[in-house]
């Protein structure tokens, strides 16, 4: 072993913040190639808006699977709550309900799911996947229960919820005519910002949020440590069950309409969010802001496709897979190397810096 | 001696317990519901072929290509400790190169034959592809099949480039349906030729006892002379094999293909056949009779909720709550609970047997 000095002694970077920092520096570049190559729309703040528009509800499941993936778990039932939500929400209120009364239930049913799952999973010891499995199949089927056809809201307060927007001038641009169009976020946006802020603290600052990363890394060695890891599991899916109810509330104010194939596949986005976000599957590693790049990097592929004139409608999950694939094989063999001692393993032995003892070196 | 000696042999079998008493369930159920469930009749189809049917056919003939996977997805699980969830995908791209190859001559016994084994080249190149992720890039299952998942079915539009072509040849209908002259659905004969070569598979090699042991211990593997990144690919190639026959019945039966919703989560029926059939999701020992029984337990119980007149887009809530039934009655806490109130009862029972 080298012996380092007390002097130049840093912090060492945890594999955490390693693969949180990969995620938002091929976030920027991407989207800073993407702003020199089409310009146009990727120059606007508004087109940063709008992929928080769009994926404010993914955004929101997307910090509650990183916590359950912390905590060495899967939750893939929050595509099927959010349905459920939306579709018992848009029809409480077309039934006369108020907006008050439509959140409480929202926040109801995604409480409702995460503890009975959490309960199934922790204190019966039953596989999370095939649990949350069950969960997403009983959400989706509940959804065609409560309403086969699709259903559009019509209570005018919420309607004007939804249109309700938050305009940031500073942030917009002058249109052609002159006039100066303000860039436009919707509440979800804030709701969802909020909650990542909001799940950070948690993360880092709280017992409960180191007590998921204890769990996740060694559930054994955390009940050493004297961590209550069946209730802090119990809770991760709790959290991820309450972020999902939040999350069916948020994607209604966006689209205002509850449909059976509502947030069809948004558990493997959001899955594909925090993996792309350096969060691991295998527990214990996982930062909630890399999630939010996440789910930014996956919406400007996207965009990227879409205007790069790859107009058939395949190229654009051929490309996210693809993408997916490229970043899980960085993360695999950036972690790989940081177990092999860093980037030199990579290198030729003569390559390598030449203060580096060799055990021959230590004989003479 | 003798007891303990019957015991060892029998539990090798009690992992099968939790499907059979899964189907017995079902089965029970459909008796008190209604015992014309279980008519098995004979009638003739549109070709005058004098064909079985029933609801027991339907069920062990709509089960076909979830058995299939569910083979292969056992062995995957049992190795690599995780589940593939790009077998709905793979099957459709494996389907969409069968159909490729069909249309693009006259349909004879040749070209079927040349496209099935095209379709199964295919199938285990994507196999190897996320056999070569797991095992060499030691990247969990689940995400390293979550590529293919994401992007599977549009490869597969990508191949054919159209919506939905169809394949149309009395041959294709023989596949999918039924062989002129003989009354049982072919796909069930293809589920007993698939099962009869994986059996003789663990019967002569040691694919089965490997298997279990990188499952159970890779690194004790590797220190017996044991390679667990060949082992480990091999299980992506078999199931991509799988994936592929199951595929091409799929393509069969509809004499179309439809990227869309062709197989659509049977990921998830397949890695719930492994679960119900006893498999620790975990990796380790297996059984794969035990999934071909949970596959078929699964189907009786959709089939069963079809009979009831549940609509076919609430079946998935009922589904759910038996899920959540089985797999809450074969948790170990539940197990052990209730080995514990047994053994309280049998205490208080005053005939005790007089034991060594």
């Amino acid at each position: 072993m080298m012996k380092r000095s007390p002097l130049k002694r840093r912090e060492p970077l945890t594999d955490t913040m390693l693969l949180v920092t990969i995620t938002i520096a091929i976030f920027f570049i991407m989207y800073f190639s993407a702003m020199a190559i089409w310009g146009g729309g990727f120059l606007r703040w508004q087109r940063v808006f709008d992929m928080l528009n769009d994926n404010a509800a993914l955004i929101i499941v997307a910090c509650g699977l990183t916590i359950v993936m912390i905590g060495g778990g899967i939750d893939i039932s929050v595509g099927g709550v959010i349905a459920l939500v939306v579709m018992s929400c848009v029809v409480h209120l077309n039934a006369g309900g108020s907006i008050l009364t439509a959140a409480l239930l929202a926040i109801g049913i995604g409480l409702a799911f995460g503890v009975t799952q959490g309960f199934l999973i922790s204190y019966l010891e039953i596989q999370p996947f095939i649990i949350t499995l069950a969960g997403m199949f009983f959400a989706r089927g509940m959804t065609t229960i409560v309403s086969v056809q699709p259903q559009k809201v019509a209570h005018e307060g919420f309607k004007a919820l939804m249109k309700t927007k938050i305009e940031i001038p500073w942030l917009g641009y002058i249109a052609k005519k002159g006039n100066l169009i303000p860039a436009r976020a919707e509440i979800g946006v804030v709701v969802a910002l909020v909650i990542v802020a909001i799940v950070f603290f948690m993360l880092r600052k709280t017992r409960l949020g180191r007590g998921f990363y204890a769990i996740g890394g060694s559930s054994s060695s955390a009940l050493m440590l004297g961590v209550n890891v069946k209730r802090t599991r119990f809770l991760s899916y709790v959290i991820s069950g309450l972020l999902s109810g939040i999350a069916g509330f948020v994607f209604m104010m966006h689209t205002g309409a509850g449909n059976a194939t509502n947030a069809a596949g948004a558990e493997m986005n959001a899955i594909a969010s925090a993996i792309i976000g350096g969060t691991l599957l295998s527990g214990g590693v996982g930062n909630v802001i890399g999630t939010l790049f996440g789910v930014l990097t996956l919406s400007t592929i996207n965009a990227i496709v879409t205007s790069s004139g790859l107009r058939d409608p395949w190229w654009q999950e051929i490309t996210v897979g693809a993408m997916l694939c490229f970043f899980i094989l960085l993360q695999s063999v950036v972690l790989t190397l940081r177990g092999k001692g860093g980037f030199k393993a990579l290198m030729p032995q003569w390559l390598r810096a030449g203060k580096q003892k060799t055990p021959s070196a230590d004989l003479t | 001696m003798k007891l303990h000696s019957s015991k060892a042999r029998w539990g090798r079998y009690a992992q099968l317990l939790v499907p059979l008493l899964s189907i017995l369930l079902i089965v029970v159920f459909n008796l008190l519901r209604d015992p014309s469930f279980f008519s098995v009749g004979m009638s003739t189809n549109n070709l005058g072929n004098p064909v079985l049917t029933g609801n027991l056919i339907s069920i062990l003939n709509g089960a076909s290509e979830l058995a299939i996977i569910a083979m292969g997805m056992t062995l995957v699980t049992a190795a690599c400790g995780g589940q593939d969830i790009s077998v709905g995908a793979l099957a459709t791209i494996a389907g969409s190169v069968f159909v490729k190859i069909l249309r693009g001559g006259e349909i004879t016994r040749v070209s079927i034959l040349v496209g099935f084994l095209a379709c199964c080249v295919v199938a285990m190149l994507f196999g190897a592809f996320n056999g070569t992720l797991v095992s060499v890039f030691k990247i969990q299952p689940m995400i390293a099949t979550l590529v293919l998942f994401t992007c599977g079915r549009s490869v597969a539009y990508w191949i054919n480039g159209g919506a939905t072509p169809t394949i149309e040849s009395p041959l294709i209908t023989a596949i999918g349906s039924f062989i002129p002259g003989c009354p049982i659905p072919t796909p069930i004969l293809i589920v007993a030729v698939v099962a009869i070569v994986l059996g003789l598979a663990f019967r002569i090699t040691t694919l089965g006892l490997y298997t279990q042991t990188v499952g159970i211990n890779q690194r004790a593997a590797r220190l017996n002379g044991i390679n667990p990144m060949a082992i480990k690919l091999l299980s992506f190639l078999i199931l991509g094999l799988c994936c592929a026959v199951a595929g091409c019945i799929s393509v069969s039966r509809l004499s179309l293909i439809n990227h869309e919703t062709m197989l659509l989560e049977i990921e998830m029926d397949a890695i719930l056949a492994v679960a119900i059939g006893g498999n620790a999701l975990g990796g380790g020992k297996f059984k794969v009779s035990g999934s071909v029984l949970g596959a078929y337990a699964i189907q009786a119980l959709t089939t069963t909720l079809y009979a009831m007149k549940v609509p076919s887009t609430d079946v998935k809530a009922y589904k759910a709550i038996v899920i959540i039934l089985i797999v809450v009655i074969s948790s170990p806490v539940v197990k052990q609970a209730m080995s514990r109130l047994w053994a309280k009862i049998r205490d208080r029972n005053p005939r005790k047997e007089v034991t060594a």
